[in-house]
């Protein structure tokens, strides 16, 4: 599909549906169940934005496979981010809301993609600057490879294969858009 | 986005979306303020200079906080400490400061201007915060912040300026930006206080304390600066106690949960009464609490902007 944009003619190709989608989540909410024996102690945090809807949906999915309601929370990385001072333009802030102590749990941070690995790192520094969880796991949507630091999911949707040049689209209905993820070629 | 400006000078330099950037960036950093641990690093590697010519704790302690929960490096410049004693200039002074590798100077200074002065001089950024009679910027957002955090609007909000308009900076920011966010400004207090033409400004004029607070939302009181009161704009505190002091009684004429501010420190029983102070409807001590994220979202905003 060719699809026009202001930056000029741009490749775009669906790489998963809502049907890969609704069935990757469902999987990662096993999984996350059966590497953690259940749910005691266990918390979700998304990374805004994308990672704060799929978090959402996991702790739907976890509640129907396991009947309980486990505590989730939502965390913005602005302030952590290593390109702050490099930046001429301030991003904008989003508010962190973690509503719950998280020492002690084991919190599975949710992202939509994992690329450099950055995000994830300045989400690990955010997380600890609000307690000492026992230990963070993370589960992405989409691996697109490319990563700058030594950091690894621990459950992944798909793994996406790209080149540098090229985008991934993740779009959700909760953004008032259709549930896919796309790559986007220059 | 972002400020888009090397320096916080004047609210009347703001557009109305500025300020709510301001007032919105402020939200993120008050929830980081009550954490366990209320600090994050955006401002990591970043030097931030209070130049203050004028003595003022509050004001000062209160950008020290923000800029340290930001993890900025923070260094303390006061005249008497320094080398303007020795008839060094203001520039000169912040000449140096800047070769220090200071990113962002925040300045307090007894004239009108300094701080437009010192943003042209250096490459640094510069944050008024309180020149003269002219402006207290971040007092005023402070305030705005507050209002706006006890849930009410600006459009058709009516607040009350009560006391030495004359002299307040921190009149001066607030009418600007309260008035170019649609709210109705009415300033009241002693003639000698009320300067003229202000009604330029969008304001209405009072000086009846009573009539003045009829409907209202906000009472904003000024302090009456005692300690330079040798001018005599009024006869005795006794009686400008009774014609515009702040009592449970003229509350009473204002909408009902109507907010009573202060920028403190507070001179008790004269400009407003004990129980005023201490009572439900006053959000003093938000207005502390909520300076210290309000200048911790200055301090981000212009972070990216400077040198």
């Amino acid at each position: 599909m060719t699809i026009e944009s202001e930056t000029g003619t741009r490749q775009e190709r669906v790489v998963m549906d809502a049907g890969d989608i609704a069935r990757a989540l469902t999987r990662i909410a096993h999984e996350v169940l059966e590497r953690n024996k259940g749910t005691k102690d266990l918390a979700l945090v998304g990374i805004r934005t994308g990672g704060v809807h799929l978090a959402h949906r996991l702790v739907r999915r976890i509640h129907e496979i396991e009947g309980t309601q486990i505590p989730i929370g939502e965390l913005d990385i602005t302030l952590y981010r290593d390109d702050l001072s490099l930046r001429k333009d301030q991003p904008i802030l989003r508010k962190t809301s973690v509503p719950f102590k998280i020492s002690d749990l084991k919190v599975v941070l949710v992202d939509d993609v994992l690329f450099t690995g950055r995000t994830i790192r300045a989400a690990m520094d955010g997380l600890i600057d609000l307690g000492r969880p026992a230990e963070i796991q993370l589960a992405v949507l989409v691996d697109r490879g490319h990563r700058q630091l030594p950091i690894k999911a621990n459950y992944i949707g798909k793994n996406i294969p790209t080149s540098r040049d090229e985008a991934i689209h993740v779009s959700l209905e909760e953004n008032g858009e259709e549930d896919r993820v796309v790559i986007l070629k220059a | 986005m972002g400020l888009k400006r090397k320096d916080l000078l004047s609210l009347t330099l703001l557009s109305a979306d500025d300020i709510r950037l301001i007032l919105d960036t402020a939200d993120s950093f008050k929830e980081v303020s009550g954490r366990e641990i209320k600090k994050v690093p955006a401002l990591r590697g970043k030097t931030v200079v209070n130049l203050f010519f004028e003595p003022s704790t509050r004001t000062r302690t209160s950008f020290e906080l923000a800029a340290k929960r930001l993890s900025a490096d923070v260094i303390n410049f006061s005249p008497s400490s320094s080398s303007v004693v020795k008839g060094e200039t203001l520039l000169d002074t912040a000449r140096n400061i800047e070769a220090m590798q200071a990113d962002i100077i925040v300045l307090r200074h007894s004239s009108a201007g300094a701080a437009e002065t010192l943003a042209r001089g250096v490459k640094a950024s510069v944050i008024n915060a309180g020149d003269g009679w002219h402006e207290h910027p971040t007092q005023a957002l402070l305030d705005l912040y507050t209002i706006r955090g006890r849930g009410m609007d600006f459009a058709g909000l009516r607040v009350a300026i009560v006391g030495d308009v004359a002299h307040s900076r921190v009149a001066r920011s607030n009418i600007y930006a309260l008035t170019k966010l649609g709210a109705e400004v009415r300033v009241v207090g002693p003639p000698t206080m009320i300067p003229l033409h202000i009604d330029r400004l969008g304001v209405k004029v009072y000086y009846n304390l009573d009539e003045a607070l009829r409907g209202v939302h906000v009472i904003m009181m000024l302090r009456l600066q005692l300690e330079r009161q040798g001018r005599a704009l009024f006869p005795t505190i006794r009686e400008y106690a009774q014609q515009y002091g702040l009592t449970n009684e003229r509350v009473k004429l204002a909408e009902p949960g109507a907010i009573v501010m202060h920028p403190g420190p507070i001179n008790r029983g004269v400009e407003i009464a004990p129980d005023v102070a201490d009572s439900l409807s006053s959000v003093i001590l938000d207005q502390v609490a909520n300076g210290v994220a309000v200048r911790m979202g200055i301090l981000y905003l212009m972070s990216g902007t400077g040198a």
